[in-house]
């Protein structure tokens, strides 16, 4: 056993001659030590003397307390060390935009599972028995769980006081933010309409339900600050929470990247990266935390829940006049990034179609429902369930084909968003709808080969046996989504990447270096290939993201691609601009293409002629002196959206992506069997065509699981999770997924590094709307609540 | 108490382990082989499937103690175990203490058909995949989809790994790949 197991090693990746580069599906360079078991994921780190942290929960969703004995677990033998409030050493509350939670809980628990005390052991399960020996008397409190509860008279004030820079325009405080969208004249437009459609829906509580638990180890360093491995999503914005909560400056606080097991939005807070190092720093030892799967659900947050209510209103020629809507977001206990959410859910709640008349408005509230957050998709997943369902029941009022009548109302580059946005590269809604609907369909009934016995395993319920096809029924379902593309409202997005280039053993060699949290989404593997495309390198060694280079911002909202991306090929330019200045200071009289640098480029470890001369070798260039510099990269700005009207550039990108659901419904039993789920999406530039249909298949699947499976479940009487485990949360099992073909279009985005644009969450929006729509076809019920119950099918 | 065990082919003794621990958990924290993963510990996700005497199993159901004097093979022995199944049994020459040793037929085609992602789910699938093919060299999608049916994944929508079977099953009855 090794003394210590912290991160990876530097991974280095060689592709052959000319290979490797932009446009290739290219092996990611972390694939072998993944399957042969040896990748250091944050709950593998393993340290001589290290301790096991565990934290003690809030059974109450909303309770004081009033008193918190330590005193019993203290004296447990292996007991290292426990930690209340009152133990805390600086700065108490964290929280990505508002610091709002406490590290652990005062004199009130907002939610049920939140964080009380932490204990430090020997051994785990001496930790959890230490943790259940704290002695903590509660009174409960009144409840706050939807917006009648949250904003009546005598609401209880979850956060009273609260001084953040929403406050100032919310109508009452236990609202975190409020985004109204506002355009033309709705009331005059409604006037003029031949259909009205107003309807109200539902979306359920999602899970990221990342495989990898939250997990990481807390090293104590000599000069008194603490070294901590850890999975995340954005090293440097924990950094700058965890500083201010364990008094050190950030200097003193280092972050490197452990194996992410999936991520999905559940990484973006804090989880149990301020408490592992608090213990670290008390014992003085090393202290490793890894939740369970029961603490996991606690442990971070969850998809927002909506309540949407829309109106649609249209001419009997199938134009869209106006849409009214209004969506409230529950954000649970804490704010998170319920601010953002509210801005991405109204600046995208009516879809990717040209309508001049908007009146819509989102809402995020408090309650002592579990913290909502990120999630693939946020905001804009709950909007597109809602409007979508919407352009099918317009539609079908109409006597309109759906995909027809999406079509006629699809935007298109040069339209302008409702928030007045124009929407200035490709917008292909169309043409994605066209590619979905012009696949074949999948064979039907398939359960009855040629004359043989019924194989249930392709029937619903398969192996089960509940059925051999009696009652089951087809349907077929369309939608399309839209999506932004990094993080939106006048926030100042940038990247960071640091890239060394010198000789190794007679060959030029590229070492790249950013912070990007690689969460599965296969970003090191892009990041191999720009550098060899911008460097002429072969050989690219990626160096352990950790806060000593500049933040890459968080690996979400579909953006490292773009940003990172970006980032790495901004710095090659400038080590690209250095060779060239090498190689003209020492060559350039002997050929007079070094004149004009922007005719050459790097390729096969030598500087060419864009005629294809190699007129200089870069390991001789270089000799011994390698180029080591660092840049950052930013997109356009943006501006914040206007608090009363909802206008402004606000999105630095669109993601578009349209699917086809076919479904067989046993409308006997309510069981539901996706047969296929069909995907079209605009990538601009597919970098790693592998790595993006990838990750249109998983974003459609967690799509699917949202619109049949997944739901956090909180009991109606106390707020309390009643399924915090994978034996009662279900997500999409292999025998639950379909057959996904996936057309990839590649129109370029010219603002973009390579026309890129940003894949992975834009599949998670249309996927659960067309499943739902394609269950409506199939049965005929009106389904307005994801997810899709069997009692929704059976009426039971 | 004392558990002997043997892990992918070698004999391994953990000292103290607590009755209530699992055999993952002395796979991960005694023995220094963090392979099979912790997604769950409920038996539910399959991240932790190892073999024991042959048969897949979630080592986080099995107590330390039923694993004594007993078989294992984890993610990190499959290479290995791929290879004696392959030369009839028989130990090979490579793969020597210190050599890399060349990944299963099922590891390559889960790397080729990138079916690989943030891969925490990998080890398992690959354990049960390896058994799959080991007494059903050619499975059609519904025994695949079967026998991988205890096995969660998140990221990857489980299309590609089917992509990853086949591929390795078509290599190992030499179709041309």
């Amino acid at each position: 056993m090794a003394a210590v197991r912290t991160a990876s090693a530097p991974l280095t990746q060689a592709a052959g001659v000319g290979g490797g580069v932009v446009g290739e599906s290219v092996p990611r360079p972390d694939g072998i030590l993944k399957v042969t078991g040896e990748f250091a994921y944050s709950s593998d780190l393993w340290h001589e003397d290290m301790l096991w942290g565990f934290t003690l929960r809030s059974p109450y969703a909303h309770a004081a307390i009033r008193s918190i004995d330590t005193a019993g677990a203290l004296a447990l033998p292996g007991v290292y060390a426990v930690m209340t409030h009152a133990d805390l050493p600086a700065e108490t509350h964290y929280g990505l935009e508002i610091r709002d939670q406490p590290v652990l809980a005062k004199d009130r628990v907002r939610y049920h599972g939140e964080a009380v005390a932490i204990v430090a052991a020997d051994h785990p399960e001496t930790a959890r028995r230490a943790a259940a020996l704290i002695a903590v008397e509660y009174e409960e409190l009144p409840l706050v769980v939807d917006e009648a509860t949250a904003t009546a008279p005598d609401a209880p004030l979850l956060h009273p006081g609260r001084t953040d820079h929403h406050a100032a325009h919310v109508p009452h405080p236990n609202i975190v933010h409020r985004q109204p969208v506002r355009r033309g004249d709705v009331a005059a437009a409604r006037a003029r309409a031949d259909v009205v459609v107003r309807r109200d829906y539902e979306v359920g509580m999602q899970d990221q339900a990342f495989l990898g638990p939250e997990s990481g180890l807390a090293v104590p360093a000599e000069d008194g600050g603490v070294d901590l491995y850890i999975a995340t999503q954005w090293l440097h914005v924990d950094r700058d929470q965890l500083a201010p909560v364990l008094g050190l400056p950030a200097d003193k606080v280092r972050l490197t990247l452990s194996g992410v097991g999936g991520a999905f939005g559940a990484r973006e807070d804090l989880s149990m990266q301020a408490h592992a190092c608090l213990l670290a720093l008390r014992t003085g030892k090393p202290v490793k935390i890894v939740y369970n799967r029961y603490e996991s659900f606690f442990g971070h947050v969850h998809r927002h829940p909506a309540k949407l209510t829309y109106e649609h209103g249209a001419t009997r020629d199938g134009t869209l006049l106006y849409v009214q809507c209004r969506i409230v977001l529950d954000g649970g206990a804490y704010a998170s990034s319920s601010p953002a959410v509210v801005g991405n859910a109204a600046s995208l709640s009516i879809g990717p179609y040209v309508v001049e008349n908007v009146d819509a408005e989102a809402v995020a509230l408090y309650s002592n429902n579990p913290p909502c957050g990120a999630m693939r998709g946020f905001g804009a997943v709950q909007a597109c369930f809602a409007y979508e369902a919407q352009m099918d029941a317009v539609a079908a009022e109409l006597g309109m084909d759906p995909v027809e009548f999406r079509q006629r109302n699809a935007m298109s580059q040069g339209a302008t968003m409702p928030t007045g946005q124009l929407v200035d590269s490709p917008a292909p809604v169309a043409e994605l709808l066209r590619r979905v609907k012009a696949l074949p369909l999948p064979p039907e009934r398939a359960w009855e080969a040629a004359g043989g016995p019924v194989d249930v395993r392709a029937l619903p319920g398969g192996l089960s046996n509940t059925t051999h096809g009696e009652a089951v029924v087809r349907g077929v379902g369309y939608a399309v989504g839209i999506k932004n593309v990094g993080f939106s409202e006048g926030f100042d997005d940038y990247s960071t990447a640091r890239i060394r280039l010198e000789v190794i053993a007679g060959e030029p060699v590229a070492l790249v270096h950013t912070a990007m949290a690689e969460v599965g989404q296969g970003g090191v593997t892009v990041h191999t290939q720009i550098a060899r495309t911008e460097l002429g390198v072969d050989r690219v060694t990626l160096h352990p993201a950790d806060t000593r280079v500049g933040s890459a911002g968080s690996t979400s909202a579909s953006r490292q691609t773009y940003m990172t991306g970006g980032a790495i090929k901004h710095t090659c330019e400038a080590v690209r601009e250095e060779v060239l200045r090498r190689g003209r200071a020492r060559f350039g009289a002997a050929h007079p293409a070094w004149a004009a640098p922007e005719r050459l480029r790097l390729a096969d470890g030598k500087v060419v002629t864009d005629g294809g001369e190699a007129i200089g070798d870069l390991a001789e260039i270089l000799g011994e002196e390698a180029i080591d510099l660092e840049r950052e990269f930013r997109h356009r700005p943006t501006e914040p959206f206007d608090l009363g009207t909802g206008q402004g550039f606000g999105h630095v990108q669109y993601s578009f992506c349209a699917h086809r659901a076919v479904v067989e419904v046993d409308t006997e039993l309510g069981l539901v069997k996706v047969v296929e789920l069909a995907a079209a999406q605009d990538v601009g530039k597919a970098i790693n065509p592998l790595s993006v249909v990838g990750q249109i298949q998983g974003g459609s699947t967690q799509g699917l699981g949202l619109a049949v499976m997944e739901e956090i479940v909180v009991s109606a009487d106390g707020a309390r999770v009643r399924n915090p485990s994978f034996t009662d949360y279900l997500i999409p099992t292999v025998l639950d997924t379909p057959s996904m073909p996936v057309e990839v279009l590649e129109l370029a985005d010219d603002h973009a590094p390579y026309g890129l644009r940003g894949v992975g969450e834009a599949p998670t929006l249309s996927s659960t709307p067309a499943v739902v729509a394609a269950i409506r076809a199939a049965t005929g019920r009106p389904l307005h609540r994801v997810p899709v119950r069997p009692e929704h099918l059976t009426g039971t | 108490m004392r558990v002997n065990i043997t892990v992918n082919g070698r004999p391994y003794a953990a000292d103290d382990v607590w009755e209530g621990e699992s055999l993952l958990y002395v796979l991960r924290e005694r023995l220094g082989l963090p392979g099979s993963k912790n997604a769950c510990e409920q038996g539910e996700c399959g991240s932790c499937t190892v073999r024991l005497d042959g048969l897949p199993v979630c080592a986080c159901l099995v107590a330390a103690g039923q694993a004594e004097g007993r078989e294992v093979v984890t993610v990190e022995g499959l290479a290995d175990h791929a290879r004696r199944r392959s030369a009839g049994g028989q130990p090979s020459e490579a793969g020597r203490a210190g050599e890399a040793a060349p990944p299963a037929p099922v590891q390559q085609a889960f790397i080729d058909a990138g079916a690989v992602q943030c891969g925490f789910c990998t080890p398992g699938l690959l354990v049960a995949a390896d058994e799959l093919l080991e007494r059903n060299p050619d499975p059609s999608d519904a025994d695949i989809r079967e026998a991988l049916s205890g096995n969660l994944c998140r990221c990857t929508g489980y299309e590609k790994i089917l992509d990853a079977v086949r591929l390795a099953a078509a290599r190992t009855t030499g179709e041309a790949v």
